[in-house]
């Protein structure tokens, strides 16, 4: 579950949208709704701590070659 | 062969130039040399290069239209028609307009050249553009390190997408070296794997301030990055080549950055609204299954054995009910008949008929008397009434 963790922000809000859309979409068992729920949770979570925790990080290309 | 005479040949010469379109109104640029201003106001002068020289003379009238000062060795754009002085046998320029050459006039022009060019080789063909990557993970920055417009950059990205990474690559932004600064710069981005967008921008200024983002080689630079480019320099107003060429154009660096990166406050809204809408799910998707279970419980309770033996009991209950009621019925209608029937048979019955005055009239041997035939002279006869008897004769 920690996989999380590491998804970059648009991959967790894709996932997080979709995830909505599959519950949106009805039929599912009561157990597949709570378990997509919480993941949902978790989802948004981790969304919400990218966006209210990021440093703006700035790097510099000088010479012909990669980044210093 | 034909021969002329001076004047025949000069004015066939000077039909020949006036015939010819190039000549009727042409830009001539030139080093200034020994211009004189005559008492009537013309000017007479000579524009140069290393090759040849033309003779050049501007009527008063244009002369006085001329906004910059003209001396020997300026290096200047003359415009006007060629044609023949027959008189000197000269041909030379009777110019309409001066301009300094790499004044606002040229550049206008040289712009305007460029742009049909490159338009002209689809390099602003809208099918072009790259899309702009929704959620950037690092934009590469192409400006001056010293310039109001990084900073300005920098400040829109903290605020907007703190996420992304931002990679300044530096360069001149104005004068001669500019151009090829600006080139290196995207060169240095494009040769990195991990950006996915870039910002070409300055800060306003005149249009030789901005020049270097009309260079060719830049626009070619800008066209051909392989990652997407937002431009954004000068002012609104401001358009430059690079501008056409750019995959987006933003009318400000700020502008640029905004249109680089989506808004943070939006996507918090945005996150706030999917968890709601995401609680709002579970909430019916358990409203549904305990309804799902409330119907099964009543469907059970419905069907439950208790349930069933009442009913039953109830049905038996209703079933002798309507019994009773159907015997009870049936021995009302029977005794209905019965007694319509008592009564019809009383109202056959002798008795009744002779309560009602009719009477039975036997013989002595106590057969019933019906017709007159039946009986003859003198025979005596009984007659029964309904409660006593009386004899008699028969007369007649």
């Amino acid at each position: 579950m920690d996989d999380i963790k590491n998804l970059s922000y648009e991959a967790a809000y894709d996932e997080l949208a979709a995830l909505v859309a599959r519950m949106e979409s009805g039929e599912l068992s009561l157990e597949k709704s709570v378990a997509l729920y919480e993941r949902g949770q978790k989802l948004s979570a981790h969304c919400q701590a990218l966006l209210e925790e990021a440093q703006l990080k700035i790097a510099r290309v000088d010479e012909a070659g990669p980044a210093d | 062969m034909q021969t002329f005479s001076v004047g025949e040949i000069t004015s066939y010469i000077h039909e020949l130039f006036d015939a010819d379109d190039v000549l009727a109104d042409v830009w001539v640029r030139g080093e200034v040399s020994n211009l004189t201003v005559a008492r009537s106001g013309h000017w007479y002068f000579t524009i140069k290069d290393a090759d040849a020289q033309l003779r050049c003379v501007m009527f008063r009238g244009a002369a006085r239209s001329v906004r910059i000062d003209v001396g020997a060795g300026d290096e200047i754009l003359a415009r006007g028609r060629v044609s023949v002085y027959e008189a000197r046998g000269e041909y030379q320029l009777y110019a309409r307009s001066i301009e300094a050459v790499g004044g606002i006039g040229d550049l206008h022009r040289q712009f305007e050249a460029l742009k049909a060019k490159l338009d002209a080789e689809g390099l602003f063909d809208p099918a072009r553009k790259q899309p702009i990557p929704a959620f950037p993970v690092r934009i590469g920055v192409a400006t001056s390190s010293t310039a109001a417009a990084w900073h300005d950059i920098q400040n829109v990205l903290r605020r907007r997408f703190p996420l992304a990474e931002v990679v300044l690559s530096p360069t001149l932004v104005q004068g001669m070296e500019a151009p090829a600064q600006i080139v290196m710069a995207l060169e240095r981005l494009n040769r990195r794997a991990d950006i996915d967008t870039i910002i070409i921008a300055r800060g306003g200024g005149s249009l030789e301030d901005l020049w270097g983002f009309n260079d060719e080689r830049v626009a070619r630079a800008v066209a051909s990055s392989r990652i997407p480019v937002i431009s954004g320099i000068g002012h609104e107003i401001d358009f430059t080549i690079v501008d056409f060429v750019a995959d987006l154009r933003a009318p400000t660096p700020s502008a640029a950055a905004e249109l680089a990166t989506p808004n943070r406050d939006d996507l918090l809204l945005d996150l706030d609204r999917l968890r709601a809408r995401l609680a709002g799910l579970l909430g019916n998707s358990l409203a549904e299954h305990s309804r799902d279970l409330g119907q099964a419980q009543s469907a059970l309770r419905f069907f439950s054995p208790r349930k069933m033996i009442a009913a039953a009991q109830r049905d038996v209950a209703d079933g002798r009910l309507r019994l009773s009621r159907a015997a009870a019925l049936k021995l009302e209608r029977l005794g209905d008949r019965l007694a319509s029937e008592t009564n019809a048979l009383e109202a056959a019955s002798p008795e009744h008929i002779l309560a009602r005055g009719y009477a039975l009239v036997t013989d002595e041997s106590g057969a019933l008397i019906r017709e007159a035939a039946q009986v003859s002279r003198d025979q005596r006869l009984n007659v029964q009434l309904s409660r006593d008897r009386i004899r008699v004769r028969v007369d007649d």
